[in-house]
């Protein structure tokens, strides 16, 4: 009896070689910028420019540049927060947990991903950091350094510190685990620049390269060390949401103070660090023309998560609901009545259908191997988040206990000013990492190409 | 290492073998830095010199602007640096007083608190009267006399006028306000005896009417002394005796001190009120009836007629009361079925009520007489034999000035710091005619709407850097004396009138020697420089004149009563169905007549009704509002500008929507729309005198048929509170009924219990917590919602005592204020407690509850847990602290405050020109006022109250010196201080003896948990187990169905 094992579909298609792999991805850091880089990372300058101005002001002037008040102390900026820390997600939840999960389909985009947290928890530390009343003492004083200052000891009592913990963990170790997995590319390009006679260009690479000499004992190292980064990094991705959504569960406000916020939370970031990757990666492969390496398989097992992911957060939100019906605590209700009905209805009900219901749509094949539609709702799924976030920080806020603080919050344009200072950062720095780093592990990758088993069932 | 015969040594000491070397051996290494003392720690001193030393080179890298410390040469005796010293004095300003004690700190006034001695101003202090001590540092006042819009000096200006004086033929006038000071009195006397000039006093809300009325009634032309606390019902036509009256404080204690109930005291006065406009009054009242105010006069009426009828000879048997009859359709115009219930009540408490009127008409007041003395109450509730000198204005007087100097008859007019061009109802006129005049004088502190047309304007001292005597009730005298050197050259009024009379007598000596004389007629037998010194200090005295006479027989009206019934029939005659709007004007608790518009603290400073700062604004019923299209939004707080067109003048004004105001009536509030007051109150509003009829003969307050149009303009009006009703929350305002509460001291308590698995439980027994020990004090401080009248001297108060900045309207409007301590005001719903957006919707004739709230200085505090740097903490007194140099502004701690009392520095207020209406730290004069033993925050910190505990401290420190326990009383808090009903109550339980404990009735205290035997004490949220220190009692009404 001839048996033939059923191959599986390559992740990899359009039958490139090793070299292929190399020469596709190399190539874009080695030629000059397209003109539609240029434009884009003008743009990016533009708005990182505008927000800075943005910021300049609130240091300079102070935080009454926003438009938060004596009832709502947090708005704009914990949201963008939330939302940038959230996105911060899927890069390490790509790289280490389905590493360890063996999710080979990960590794076309793992690197994008990773340098999108890092770029994204980089964008979310800034709020933290930008909305502190006098940020040049809190930089020091939140760090528990031994001081002259008698028993004075930071507050571990307090979840934002536990913030500063998890947020700086999470952030090392996602720029270690992302630059390891770089090291052997830049070699690669160091070798390429060697050959083709660009000095400049083997000496910075060569330096970031670590000297990397892919011997079979460094890639052994390399293996290892990926797995126990692996190992380290996955609880984080869990924690840190976790302790993000501890910031409002351990307070005594009605529509934080839930159990339910960790799960809910981690679910939330992981849907929209998914629906982020995706709306990078599309315009990437377009643009970088990756079809090949990123394929429309890679854009349907991330709607798959956000279908998942997206479900377990419109789970959360109904579960909200019944619990503060079913909890007959008049302020929990009222929180969540006020939610629905009150002056931020449009609030909540852009969250709820941007985030229950447009991903809901990934149940059907035709939609979530669509690109353009997988495109729209990436960046849906994304303004749904926001809003998510803004909904719980706000609408919980403005009307807490006494009536009499009751208050709206209406943003300035300096609240603005600093959201776009963050797009701004972001954008500069991921088209900063398009030109100048493999945006493919080209290393993992040409480990995953087919080209054996093709050539011999074409032999055959 | 071989052993043979190779030796390594160290040096040659060791070679050698010194004693010095061996002795030294073991040390490492050798003794050579330049350290006195044991030299085990050689090198930690070394390397603590060396810390100190760069600490010590980089300090001096670091600015430290020390400006003006300029250090006592030779100190005066009494004045130690940081410790303050407390002078007896009186505020006095417009025609309003109030015996006061003002705190010194190093030379300079910083706080005004009440004289706990006076028996007229209840010792406690009003907003105005707190706010005072910042007027005295207004950089707007003059710095030296103006002649002829120069500046000049008191020598040219003296001379001047006694030389213009002396030339001319005409007569004389000196306008001032109410004046209560006898020895001023004299000093004006003796001014118009040489000059044969005439004194005509007026007050800015004039009580013409009452004054004749009592001229008429029983021959004397001064408002009785109204005892509220005698009263079991009240009765009240549009008088706020409580908000806008003179000598509120004591309304307030007297009306507040027969609303204490508890388990054995279930009694308390009911207070009847029909109003137009929602006064403070009407919302501390049990049963609020809204009328037309042009009506009251009907009430009036047909109330006498039905307690006539009632009462008739069976109480008074030798005097059948005439009945008042008029046209019976009129009838139709008042709620016959309410006075019925309210004569039933008066009739009831024959001698026990008072019956009261705002009306400026003589006869209305005539017969409110009537009523009051067929009820009995003078000589009960009401004495005539102490009566009030602080407003003897005469409008009839001021018609006489103005008539004199329209007719060009006037040579000379002084205006002794009043300002009639702003604030009289005849100001048009008087301004187009004050060119008349030849020479005109004020004595204005500043260049104002008067002053600004006089020839001279001599400025008097503020009333802190003044001598003075006054008597605002017969007999009862109190002392100003002055607690600063003139900052200004200014000269006192009184010293500019006795040299411009001629004498040379300066008038500290002039005062002095009539209290010589007047010494004479007291009980006092001791020498008169102790005697003197008594009065100084205790800054209040009562004396009954030996030589006078003082029983006045009880006022009769039985032989007017024809004449009262005729005039009160003619007035009848007028009222009518409204065909526009009715206008009310009133005087309001912030900036009240205005005198200190310039005053930030008072311009920030929230109607306690409708929370509004910064403007004042038309107050409309909500079922016309909804007629007229007013648009408003509580988020943006946007409202709409109305249209009023009066005395050929067009004026936009916003409007409010005001739940209580009676349908077809506005209210405008006075004091604002000053031109000349400063920057601060410049242009603040529009100036309701204005829209008086100038053609009126006495002010009349209520304009009617006044036609109103919504321009559909938009206006943002600056309010603190924006949502108006409790939301059915019976955790946060707890009342109830006083029958339910007669029948069960418990009735209205909401006891909150959490289910456990072994059943229903309290929230503190089932707590994560471990609780706290205070083994020394446990702070606590109670609010009494009943006695608590909302009138806001507490949060001036607070705002003084703890340099809380003003923050403008803008910033209002951002609901970025300061203010630590707020009073929350919450207006009923007739909702169904289910119906959460019917609940959002004030009832139209609500009922009001006033609920201070502050920093609850919670035993299990969430903003505590919250810091990421610890900068709030607890004490082991209970306090929650606020360390400013250690906060990092994340802001959490307000956020998790469920009490939202925190404040946020969202700016930088001090030293920065956007707040420059934050005068008081933002130039050099304003300085002056701040509290050196508070923190002037910077930017990006959190602040929130304190319980003052810089006085705590004090109190504590004062204690520690004088080697004994702290006793109870020592400590106040600014707010308990200033409150004029004693609402606030604040002490340490732990002290068996302490006010608070008994008035809590402390049981037991389980690790800073307090078991109260008080059944009306209550925690605000107590279901969030926070465990407050900030106790509340229960409100109960004494609401009359009807």
């Amino acid at each position: 009896m001839h048996v033939e094992s059923k191959l599986r579909k390559p992740l990899i298609t359009g039958g490139k070689t090793l070299n292929d792999v190399s020469d596709d991805i190399c190539k874009r850091v080695e030629e000059k910028p397209s003109i539609s880089w240029y434009v884009a990372m003008i743009i990016s300058n533009i708005t990182l420019a505008v927000g800075a101005y943005a910021v300049y002001r609130t240091l300079w002037d102070g935080i009454g540049m926003w438009g938060l008040n004596k009832t709502v102390m947090w708005a704009w900026d914990i949201t963008n927060f939330v939302w940038w820390v959230g996105i911060g997600h899927a890069g390490t939840l790509i790289s280490a947990i389905l590493l360890l999960f063996r999710q080979r389909w990960r590794m076309s985009i793992n690197r994008s991903a990773e340098a999108m947290t890092i770029f994204a928890v980089i964008c979310a530390a800034m709020f933290p950091l930008l909305h502190m009343g006098r940020l040049w003492i809190g930089l020091v004083w939140v760090l528990p350094f031994p001081n002259t200052y008698g028993s004075l000891w930071v507050n571990f009592a307090s979840p934002l510190l536990w913030d500063v913990f998890a947020i700086s963990t999470y952030f090392s170790v996602s720029l270690v685990f992302w630059y390891i997995g770089l090291i052997p590319d830049f070699a690669t390009i160091r070798d390429r620049a060697k050959i083709a006679g660009r000095k400049v260009s083997a000496f910075i690479y060569g330096t970031l390269s670590f000297g990397w000499d892919g011997a079979a004992k460094t890639w052994s190292r390399y293996e290892t060390v990926s797995l126990v980064l692996a190992g380290l990094a996955t609880p984080l991705v869990l924690s840190v949401h976790t302790i993000v959504s501890m910031d409002f569960a351990t307070s005594v406000i009605p529509g934080w103070h839930t159990t339910i916020f960790p799960p809910y939370f981690v679910a939330g970031a992981i849907f929209s660090g998914f629906a982020m990757v995706l709306t990078l990666l599309i315009i990437t492969r377009k643009v970088y023309k990756l079809e090949d390496y990123i394929t429309i398989k890679h854009l349907e097992l991330m709607n798959i998560v956000i279908i998942v992911t997206g479900s377990i957060v419109g789970i959360a939100y109904l579960t909200e609901l019944f619990m503060a019906w079913y909890s007959g605590v008049e302020y929990e209700q009222y929180a969540f009545y006020n939610r629905v009905t009150g002056p931020y209805w449009w609030a909540y009900w852009s969250m709820m259908t941007c985030n229950v219901i447009s991903p809901q749509l990934f149940w059907f094949k035709k939609i979530r191997t669509n690109i353009a539609a997988t495109f729209i709702i990436s960046i849906i799924v994304n303004i749904g988040m926001w809003f998510e976030r803004f909904v719980i920080i706000v609408t919980s806020l403005h009307r807490d206990y006494l009536p009499s603080s009751w208050a709206m919050f209406y943003p300035t344009i300096y609240d603005v000013g600093m959201y776009l200072f963050t797009f701004g950062l972001f954008f500069t720095a991921y088209l900063a990492f398009s030109k100048y780093f493999p945006v493919i592990n080209m290393a993992e990758v040409k480990s995953i190409l087919k080209q054996t088993g093709e050539k011999v069932k074409k032999a055959k | 290492m071989s052993k043979g015969n190779k030796t390594y040594w160290k040096g040659i000491e060791q070679l050698k073998n010194e004693p010095s070397f061996v002795k030294n051996a073991q040390n490492e290494f050798p003794e050579f830095l330049p350290i006195k003392g044991s030299s085990d720690n050689s090198r930690r001193d070394f390397l603590k010199m060396m810390g100190f030393g760069i600490a010590a080179v980089s300090t001096v890298a670091c600015e430290a602007p020390v400006k003006y410390a300029i250090p006592y040469v030779d100190k005066p005796v009494d004045v130690d640096p940081s410790i303050a010293n407390y002078y007896a004095s009186t505020y006095s300003m417009g025609s309003d007083y109030c015996s006061v004690v003002v705190k010194t700190r190093e030379g300079r006034p910083i706080k005004i608190d009440g004289n706990k001695y006076s028996k007229v101003s209840a010792g406690s202090t009003s907003a105005q009267v707190e706010s005072s001590v910042l007027t005295l540092y207004d950089k707007q006042r003059l710095r030296a006399p103006m002649l002829s819009n120069k500046e000049s000096s008191w020598n040219e200006v003296d001379k001047f006028v006694k030389n213009t004086m002396s030339t001319l033929s005409k007569k004389s006038y000196i306008i001032s306000n109410s004046i209560s000071s006898p020895s001023s009195i004299d000093v004006i006397d003796k001014f118009c005896d040489k000059y044969n000039a005439e004194h005509v006093q007026y007050d800015n809300v004039s009580y013409n009417g009452m004054l004749d009325a009592n001229l008429e009634h029983y021959g004397k032309r001064k408002l009785p002394f109204y005892d509220f606390s005698k009263a079991n019902v009240i009765v009240s036509f549009g008088y706020d005796f409580l908000g806008s009256s003179y000598n509120h404080n004591l309304f307030n204690k007297q009306f507040a001190d027969r609303r204490k109930v508890d388990r054995d005291n279930r009694e308390m006065s009911r207070l009847y009120t029909f109003e137009s406009n929602l006064s403070l009054t009407g919302a501390n009242s049990d049963n609020r009836i809204p009328i037309e105010s042009n009506h009251s006069p009907l009430y009036i009426t047909e109330l006498w007629n039905i307690l006539s009828q009632k009462t008739g000879k069976n109480i008074f048997a030798k005097y059948r009361p005439p009945l008042i009859s008029y046209d019976k359709s009129k009838k139709n115009l008042i709620k016959l079925d309410i006075l019925e219930k309210v004569a039933e009540d008066l009739v009831a408490n024959i001698g026990e009520s008072i019956v009261i009127s705002s009306s400026n008409d003589k006869y209305v007041q005539l017969v409110v007489n009537m009523i009051n003395e067929l009820l009995g109450n003078y000589g009960k509730s009401i004495d005539v034999n102490r009566s009030y000198n602080i407003r003897n204005g005469d409008d009839n007087k001021m018609n006489g000035f103005l008539s004199d100097l329209s007719k060009g008859d006037v040579s000379s007019v002084i205006f002794m710091n009043c300002n009639p061009v702003y604030d009289s109802y005849l100001s048009t006129k008087i301004k187009n005619n004050l060119s008349k005049a030849t020479l005109k004088i004020s004595t204005s502190d500043r260049i104002d709407e008067t002053s600004m047309l006089c020839d001279v304007i001599a400025p008097d001292s503020h009333f802190l850097e003044s001598w003075n005597d006054y008597e605002p009730i017969e007999n009862s005298f109190s002392f100003g004396q002055p607690t600063i050197k003139n900052i200004f050259d200014t000269r006192q009024v009184q010293d500019s009138l006795l040299k411009w009379s001629g004498s040379n007598e300066n008038y500290f000596n002039y005062l002095k020697s009539s209290w010589r004389a007047k010494q004479k007629f007291t009980s006092s037998d001791e020498p008169f420089q102790i005697f003197w010194d008594r009065l100084l200090h205790d800054g209040v005295a009562e004396f009954i004149d030996k030589n006078k006479s003082n029983s006045n027989p009880l006022p009769s009206a039985k032989k007017i009563t024809s004449k009262i019934i005729s005039g009160i029939q003619t007035v009848i005659s007028d009222v009518n169905q409204n065909d526009g709007f009715e206008v009310n004007i009133y005087q309001n608790l912030t900036v009240a007549d205005g005198v200190q518009s310039n005053n930030p603290w008072l311009q920030e400073m929230p109607d306690p009704i409708s929370k509004v700062c910064w403007d004042n604004y038309l107050s409309v019923n909500p079922k016309d509002a909804r007629k007229m299209n007013i648009s408003t939004d509580s988020g943006t707080m946007t409202t709409n500008l109305l249209s009023i067109s009066l005395n050929d003048n067009n004026y936009e004004i916003p409007a409010i929507i005001q739940p209580g105001q009676a349908e077809g009536t506005v209210g405008l509030a006075l004091g604002y729309g000053r031109t000349l007051s400063g920057p601060v109150g410049d242009n603040v509003g529009i100036n309701a005198f204005d829209l008086l009829d100038k053609n009126q003969k006495a002010q009349n307050l209520s304009l009617v048929n006044v036609s109103l149009s919504n321009t559909g303009k938009e206006y943002r009006i600056a309010q603190t509170q924006t949502h108006e009703t409790i939301m059915a929350r019976e955790s946060v305002i707890q009342e109830t009924s006083l029958d339910e509460y007669k029948k069960d001291v418990y009735a209205g308590k909401y006891q909150f219990k959490v289910s456990t698995s072994k059943g229903k439980k309290k929230p503190e027994d089932v707590t994560l917590w471990s609780g706290h020990e205070y083994n020394n004090h446990h702070w606590v401080m109670s609010i009494d919602l009943n006695s608590c009248t909302g009138c806001g001297s507490c949060v001036v108060a607070c705002q003084v005592e703890n340099n809380i900045p003003v923050v403008g309207k803008e910033e209002v409007l951002n609901r970025r204020e300061m203010a630590w301590l707020r009073i929350d005001r919450y207006y009923s719903s007739d909702a169904d407690v289910d119906d959460l957006q019917g609940l959002e919707v004030a009832a139209e004739n609500p009922d009001v509850t006033f609920q201070p709230m502050m920093c609850q200085h919670c035993n299990n505090a969430p903003c505590e847990t919250v810091c990421p740097v610890a900068a709030t903490t607890h004490s082991s007194e209970g306090l929650n602290q606020m360390t400013y140099n250690r906060c990092i502004g994340t802001r959490y701690c307000a956020n998790n405050c469920p009490y939202k009392v925190r404040r946020f520095n969202w700016f930088k207020y001090h030293d920065n020109e956007q707040f420059d209406k934050n005068i008081s730290m933002n130039n050099d004069l304003g300085k002056m006022v701040l509290n050196p033993d508070v923190t002037v925050r910077s930017r990006g910190v959190m602040e929130k109250c304190s319980f003052c505990v810089q006085k705590i401290q004090e109190g504590k420190l004062q204690a520690k010196s004088e080697k004994r326990r702290l006793r109870d009383g020592d400590v106040t808090t600014a707010c308990s201080n200033s409150c004029p009903t004693s609402a606030i109550t604040f002490g340490d339980v732990n002290d068996k003896a302490s006010k608070i404990r008994k008035l809590l009735q402390v049981d037991k205290i389980d690790k800073a948990t307090l078991k109260l035997k008080e059944e009306r004490a209550y925690a605000v949220l107590d279901e969030i187990r926070v465990s407050p220190n900030v106790w509340y009692l229960r409100k109960v009404r004494n609401k009359k169905s009807v």
